[in-house]
């Protein structure tokens, strides 16, 4: 997490290069030579109070330095803080007063174009994969940067609190508009979007609104099923951190996961609401590099909002038609054979696995020739433990079963937060179907045989990884 | 020597252009005489189509047969209700078939039958498979309306099938046209100027070109094609992804009732919405049209999305057509 940040931040350090210049110094440059003898100005306001007492503006600047490379809105609470401040120590009264207002709105608008565009640089940079070696440098630069600026600052501001001062009495007739100068505010957007984006924030950010503007404008491609490469691409980064902090996800066997072709994948099923397979959706798509086509129930499609996102991240119908569909057009199909059975089973009988359905998954893999992947969850059962069941109202609502844990409904939504237990999703040695006569996938006994084989290997490395993670939680 | 062909509910928008395509081939082409029946006059010009004005809800279709020794049939009265009354629509599609069907069937000369029926019989629920096979049937079971008219209609034609063997018999279950000059459920849907949306469900669409439709409906009369095949253009385009590119704004409601309500809003637009439209823009559908390709032997020249972009480049842009500008 921490090093995340550190890329967010510094890679705009490193892009700007200048060693020992200040973020404001840089913008300048850009801003060009016009905005040269207005910038010293807004940087003297904030060590103004240094002119009185430049000991006490020391440690306050350092403070800073501090925090800023750990976080863009503790910087922003700083600075804001030391604008307030200054009107305190400020002697000059009605001079004052108006360089003091321009700086907290100015402070204002750079923490919040970093927020604005942090989102959308969050998923980019995952996908764009800076290398570390680069990050690392960029911190180490980083630091004496941040250091040079407090000294620098401090050196600059009697000078420049006093250059401030004439100017202000200089320019009292035509600058006492209350606002902020257009061109302030246009140097902090461009600093926002270095810091965030990096030095090539240009062509990022154009990118970026290029692809909203395709977005907006309906132009992309999905495909027979609904599959949404785009939305399926945002949800992994936005599982990683669940999964990887959260659930402390370990994944093992992702050489099992076939580079290419078909292949279904097998996996047990847990956990009252079928977050077991987004995470293995995630698994697939971060460790092996392939997307994971879900089978889902069809109260999956019935449901507002859950089926048209099912949808669009590439799940589709748990039937015949689709699976082969999808199976011989060479991707990567999953199926949880126990379904709502095994999803609502009891926090008791967890690990043991339900019926495997009719075994459809196994004639289904055979008639389209591919491998069969069995794969075990370990660490789903324990986020919502099933303690008990409402069925009449289940019934009422239409849904196989109704929820109780030991926090939910007690706690209200609070209950609704998975609890942190530790999940290791291991990808089986694949189980070839494509040796079996062309008519297996109608000889009903050959079907219970794999079916058999294929659970039965999954519970056994149940119980193999159960002993290998020991506790659930910690 | 050339078919006598009699296209039946020749005053529909597509009907009429299918006539005149069959009636231009002529004799060369392996049509000798086009013979059009409707009960209403047709709009447009009709060429070289013999125009019958007779209800097909009565025996007088197997006098219009016998008369002018028609030898392949291409039903086209196949429609869903216009506005809110849908019992007219329901006894003009079953009621007319089962006449045109009896006359067929009393009739020694005809040898084909084309149906131009719809993709509708596969329902629209969310219980459905992503596309559609041929031999797959409606899984949400199909309660009334139009669907359920043609549910009927194929099933009385198989009945037909049965009997007389020896009448070759095509059936088009075709997706619905995107066109400006076609009425279609959907064309009218979507030249609202906005698009009264299920909340939370997002369903995939397919549109079939114009070009497209009459080229099978020429061939199917034209050369031997007998069984069933799914007709549309290829890829599905999502709702919400058509209304964007239209640049027209989507207004969500709630699923529970969304029927009337959209209904309601969209005639306080002064548009229409076709009684059994809901479901389809509630779960959508897809069919997969590889039996068309392999089988019958026509390669689809226009895709789901080619076809909508043609409509969106004849209709006004759309409100929010300055998000997406030019592309």
């Amino acid at each position: 997490m921490n090093d995340e940040r550190r890329t967010i931040g510094t890679t705009g350090a490193a892009g700007r290069g200048a060693k020992g210049a200040s973020p404001s110094s840089a913008a300048r440059s850009l801003a060009g030579p016009g905005a040269r003898p207005r910038k010293p100005v807004t940087k003297a306001k904030p060590p103004a109070p240094a002119k009185t007492a430049p000991a006490k503006a020391a440690p306050s600047k350092t403070a800073q330095s501090k925090s800023a490379p750990s976080k863009t809105t503790q910087s922003k609470t700083t600075q804001s803080k030391k604008a307030p401040t200054k009107p305190a120590s400020g002697s000059k009264g009605p001079v004052k007063a108006a360089p003091a207002t321009k700086a907290a709105p100015a402070s204002k608008s750079t923490a919040e174009a970093p927020k604005a565009t942090a989102g959308k640089a969050g998923p980019k940079k995952v996908a764009a994969g800076p290398p570390p070696t680069s990050s690392s440098s960029a911190r180490s630069t980083a630091k004496p940067r941040l250091r040079a600026v407090t000294d620098e600052d401090a050196a600059a501001a009697a000078a420049a609190a006093a250059e401030e001062a004439a100017k202000a009495t200089r320019t009292a007739g035509p600058a006492s508009m209350p606002g902020i100068p257009l061109e302030e505010i246009v140097v902090a957007i461009v600093q926002a979007a270095q810091r965030v984006l990096g030095s090539d924030w240009e062509r990022r950010l154009a990118t970026s609104v290029s692809a909203l503007r395709r977005r907006l404008s309906g132009d992309y491609e999905i495909d027979a099923f609904g599959f949404d490469p785009q939305i399926s691409e945002i949800l992994v980064n936005a599982v990683e951190p669940l999964a990887e902090k959260w659930f402390r996800l370990e994944v093992r066997g992702v050489e099992n996961i076939p580079a290419e072709g078909g292949a279904l994948l097998v996996a047990n099923h847990s956990g009252t609401v079928p977050i077991d397979g987004v995470i293995t959706g995630y698994a697939v798509k971060k460790y092996g590099g392939r997307n994971l086509r879900p089978l889902g129930a069809d109260l999956v499609f019935a449901l507002p909002f859950v089926g048209q996102m099912a949808r669009k991240v590439g799940a589709t119908l748990a039937c015949t038609e689709d699976a082969e569909r999808l199976l011989s057009s060479g991707e990567i199909a999953g199926v949880w054979p126990e379904g709502f059975k095994g999803i609502g089973k009891p926090f008791a009988e967890r690990y043991k696995l339900q019926r495997f359905g009719r075994g459809g998954f196994v004639s289904s893999a055979m008639r389209a020739g591919v491998p069969i992947v069995p794969v075990s969850i370990v660490g789903a059962e324990e986020i919502y433990p099933l303690v008990g069941n409402v069925p009449s109202l289940a019934r009422l609502l239409g849904l196989p079963y109704l929820p109780v844990t030991p926090f939910f409904p007690l706690l209200g939504p609070l209950g609704m937060i998975p609890l942190p237990s530790k999940w290791i999703i291991e990808f089986g040695e694949p189980i070839r179907t494509d040796a079996y006569e062309p008519d297996a996938a109608d000889d009903p006994m050959l079907l219970f045989n794999v079916t058999d084989q294929v659970r039965e290997t999954i519970q056994q490395t149940l119980y193999g990884l159960l002993v290998d993670r020991g506790n659930a939680f910690f | 020597m050339g078919r006598v062909v009699l296209v039946t509910g020749v005053a529909g928008s597509f009907a009429s252009r299918v006539s005149r395509a069959l009636a231009e081939l002529g004799a060369d082409g392996g049509v000798d005489r086009v013979v059009g029946l409707d009960l209403r006059p047709p709009e447009g010009d009709l060429g070289g189509v013999k125009f019958v004005r007779a209800d097909i809800r009565t025996p007088v279709v197997a006098k219009v047969i016998a008369v002018e020794e028609i030898d392949t049939v291409l039903h086209l009265d196949l429609a869903p209700a216009e506005g809110r009354g849908s019992g007219g629509a329901k006894e003009r599609n079953v009621i007319g078939t089962m006449q045109l069907l009896a006359a067929c069937q009393r009739s020694s000369v005809v040898s084909k039958l084309v149906l131009g029926s719809t993709t509708a019989v596969y329902g629209s629920s969310p219980r459905d498979p992503a596309m559609f096979a041929e031999s797959a049937s409606a899984r949400g079971g199909i309660r009334s309306g139009f669907p359920k008219d043609a549910v009927e209609v194929e099933s009385y034609v198989r009945g037909f099938a049965r009997r007389r063997p020896d009448i070759l018999i095509t059936t088009l279950r075709s997706a619905q046209i995107l066109h400006p000059d076609i009425d279609t459920p959907l064309r009218s849907y979507f030249n609202t100027p906005i698009l009264p949306a299920a909340l939370g469900y997002d369903p995939r669409l397919q549109f079939l070109h114009l070009d497209d439709a009459l080229a099978i409906a020429t061939q199917a009369v034209v050369s031997d094609r007998p069984g069933t095949f799914n007709v549309a253009g290829d890829g599905v385009v999502l709702l919400s992804q058509a209304a964007r590119r239209l640049g027209r704004p989507v207004l969500p409601l709630p699923p529970v009732g969304f029927a009337s309500a959209a209904g309601r809003v969209i005639r306080s637009l002064g548009g229409e919405m076709s009684p059994d439209l809901h479901r389809l823009l509630t779960h959508g559908r897809a069919v997969d049209t590889t039996a068309l390709r392999e089988i019958f032997g026509y390669e689809l020249q226009h895709t789901t999305e080619e076809t909508l972009e043609e409509f969106r480049q004849a209709q006004r842009p759309g409100v929010l057509a300055v998000l997406g500008g030019a592309r």
